[in-house]
């Protein structure tokens, strides 16, 4: 009997990813549900630009490489050009919280049918350690050597709540993968976004706070135990957005 | 004359992108060329079509960017500020092979100029525009039913070659109405066995992209897109001669710039100079061997354009010092008259010692 074994949506190929990184996971998670859901034979995924710029050699699905923040509407194009199949984009905080901030909201705003899955691990990991969007108050990165000054830098973004502000989006929730148990609620909530987007209901983003154990410089334990103690309280876990819910609430 | 309609050159663009078998569009509303996404707004709906009002020039042809991945005829259509805009993607498209059309009806510039018609983005549309070493197949009409032949021409072209075409108008050829025959000769798409259509679970994934870390397969992949440009020149070039077969004075121009010089032309006949135009149609590739030809026997060129001499240089190249180029032109919205065309071809005639 087989108890364990590698999604057959990912391809069997080295990850590049650093010791401790939580990319590898959230591939794991994403390829584990394109395999339960049998839909890898009609899904395009769209990579960004940032760590995970080479995920499309690692889904087994058809991929698209896009210019850096423009997954949004990229998979938009795709989306429109044949709605019955299945597209989702795989994004870091710089792609999709700075440079790709207009092309995040407006497919929200749409409601583009779309599942967009939200690596925020604030801070850019593949050009080195710079201050992300999502880099928190103090936090020190080669471009913020004496700390994220909100003086001068602002303060950080909350993707979720931003968009949660808006009618557009279908389901918005924000999951961690510091725990097993923390993994396990990430999986149902990307088996949702998912999902939704079956089901047609639209815009569904899954933001996942993960780990950069090199750009933070920390131990692989140090940096999940960095998650719950700094990451977590400026960005609380949970659902900011479901609207399906909401509706059968008020039936 | 029945089966011909009225027309703006916009409108005719949008109608015969419809006929081509585009079905998305996608755009960022701005002066001149903004009746193009009107008329897709009201059309595609009613033909199982998506027009899309996109956030922003770069939204938009990132979205055509998707739907080229898929495998499907699509285009945007801008003017130059937003062209610049569209930059980034076009590059991007540029090296990952991906067919589409984009339109750009010019405006006088730089910055957000003017928006009267301009064709001072030669340079930016003949060179790519972009990062990186790559061309756009460039065709510019000078009639309306140019701007709908060459728009059919502009789909097939960047199907059969994996490239971009664009549509290089002006103001003007967008906003003049002409009577224009939708009779078109509209090829089929070839198969596109490598989009990202979704592996049906009975393929290899396909992955398009642009990215290549390792530098000899970066160089490959340049090596192998300029054969492919190779065979564009080679097959593809386009262009129009007037009066051309015992001329001693060449005018090189496009678009509304040629129409104008035609007057200047014939103006020229009378007074018993033996002037002849030469129009391109493709900007690239460019007929070099046209004017390489002419230069053999022809005195002087003038170059006419609506820009600070842009087209000149390409002009210079292709006669390679066999005869003297001199510029013509009005830029910022101002059109060159025939009067003044007339004039640069009289003096061209004495300094090339042609009467």
């Amino acid at each position: 009997m087989t108890v364990f074994e590698k999604p057959k949506a990912l391809a069997d190929v080295p990850l590049h990813y650093c010791p401790g990184c939580t990319h590898g996971i959230v591939h794991r998670l994403v390829a584990e549900v394109i395999d339960e859901l049998g839909i890898e034979g009609k899904t395009i995924g769209i990579a960004p630009v940032g760590c995970s710029v080479m995920a499309y050699n690692y889904f087994n699905c058809d991929m698209i490489e896009a210019a850096h923040g423009r997954a949004p509407a990229v998979a938009t194009g795709v989306k429109r050009a044949d709605p019955s199949k299945v597209v989702f984009t795989y994004q870091g905080d710089g792609d999709l919280a700075s440079i790709g901030t207009a092309e995040t909201v407006h497919a929200a705003a749409r409601n583009e049918n779309i599942t967009v899955i939200f690596i925020n691990n604030a801070i850019y990991g593949m050009t080195g350690g710079q201050m992300a969007p999502t880099s928190l108050p103090g936090q020190v990165t080669q471009t913020s050597p004496y700390g994220r000054d909100v003086t001068q830098c602002g303060y950080p973004v909350k993707i979720c709540e931003m968009l949660s502000q808006l009618e557009g989006p279908e389901y918005l929730e924000r999951v961690t993968v510091n725990s097993v148990k923390a993994v396990r609620n990430a999986k149902k909530a990307i088996k949702k976004a998912f999902q939704n987007q079956l089901d047609g209901k639209g815009f569904s983003m899954v933001e996942v706070l993960s780990s950069c154990p090199t750009n933070w410089g920390m131990t692989p334990q140090q940096a999940l135990k960095w998650i719950d103690d700094k990451m977590i309280p400026y960005y609380p876990l949970g659902v900011y957005k479901d609207r399906s819910a909401q509706k059968e609430e008020k039936a | 004359m029945s089966d011909k309609v009225l027309m703006k050159g916009n409108e005719a663009i949008a109608e015969a992108a419809i006929i081509a078998g585009c079905r998305h569009y996608f755009g960022y509303p701005i002066t001149p060329q903004t009746e193009i996404a009107a008329y897709m707004a009201k059309r595609m709906p009613k033909i199982g079509g998506t027009f899309l009002q996109a956030e922003s020039e770069i939204a938009a042809i990132n979205m055509v960017y998707g739907v080229a991945a898929a495998g499907k005829r699509c285009m945007t259509s801008s003017s130059s500020p937003g062209i610049s805009l569209k930059g980034e993607g076009i590059s991007y498209m540029a090296g990952a092979d991906l067919p589409a059309l984009v339109v750009n009806v010019q405006r006088g510039g730089p910055g957000l100029g003017g928006i009267q018609p301009s064709q001072s983005d030669y340079f930016q549309a003949t060179r790519g525009g972009g990062h990186g070493d790559y061309h756009m197949i460039v065709l510019a009409p000078a009639s309306v039913q140019e701007m709908a032949s060459l728009t059919v021409k502009g789909f097939e072209l960047a199907d059969k070659y994996r490239m971009t075409s664009m549509i290089l108008a002006d103001g003007t050829m967008g906003q003049m109405m002409e009577p224009v025959s939708l009779e078109l000769d509209v090829k089929e798409p070839p198969e596109k066995p490598w989009a990202t259509t979704g592996t049906g679970m009975a393929r290899p994934h396909n992955v398009v992209n642009s990215l290549f870390l390792s530098p000899d397969e970066l160089e490959r992949t340049n090596f192998l897109r300029y054969e492919r440009y190779a065979q564009v020149e080679a097959n593809e070039t386009m262009y129009e001669e007037y009066l051309m077969d015992d001329a001693d004075v060449c005018i090189a121009a496009f678009g509304i710039a040629a129409r104008v010089s035609k007057n200047a032309v014939n103006a020229a006949r009378k007074e018993g100079i033996k002037a002849g135009l030469i129009r391109p149609i493709t900007l690239w590739p460019f007929p070099k061997a046209a004017f390489a030809k002419a230069a053999d026997r022809v005195k002087a060129f003038v170059s006419v354009e609506l820009s600070m001499g842009q087209l000149i240089e390409d002009v210079m190249l292709a006669v390679n010092g066999k005869a003297p180029v001199t510029l013509c032109n009005r830029v910022g919205g101002m059109i060159p008259s025939p009067e003044q065309v007339l004039d640069a071809i009289r003096k061209a005639a004495e300094n090339g010692g042609a009467r």
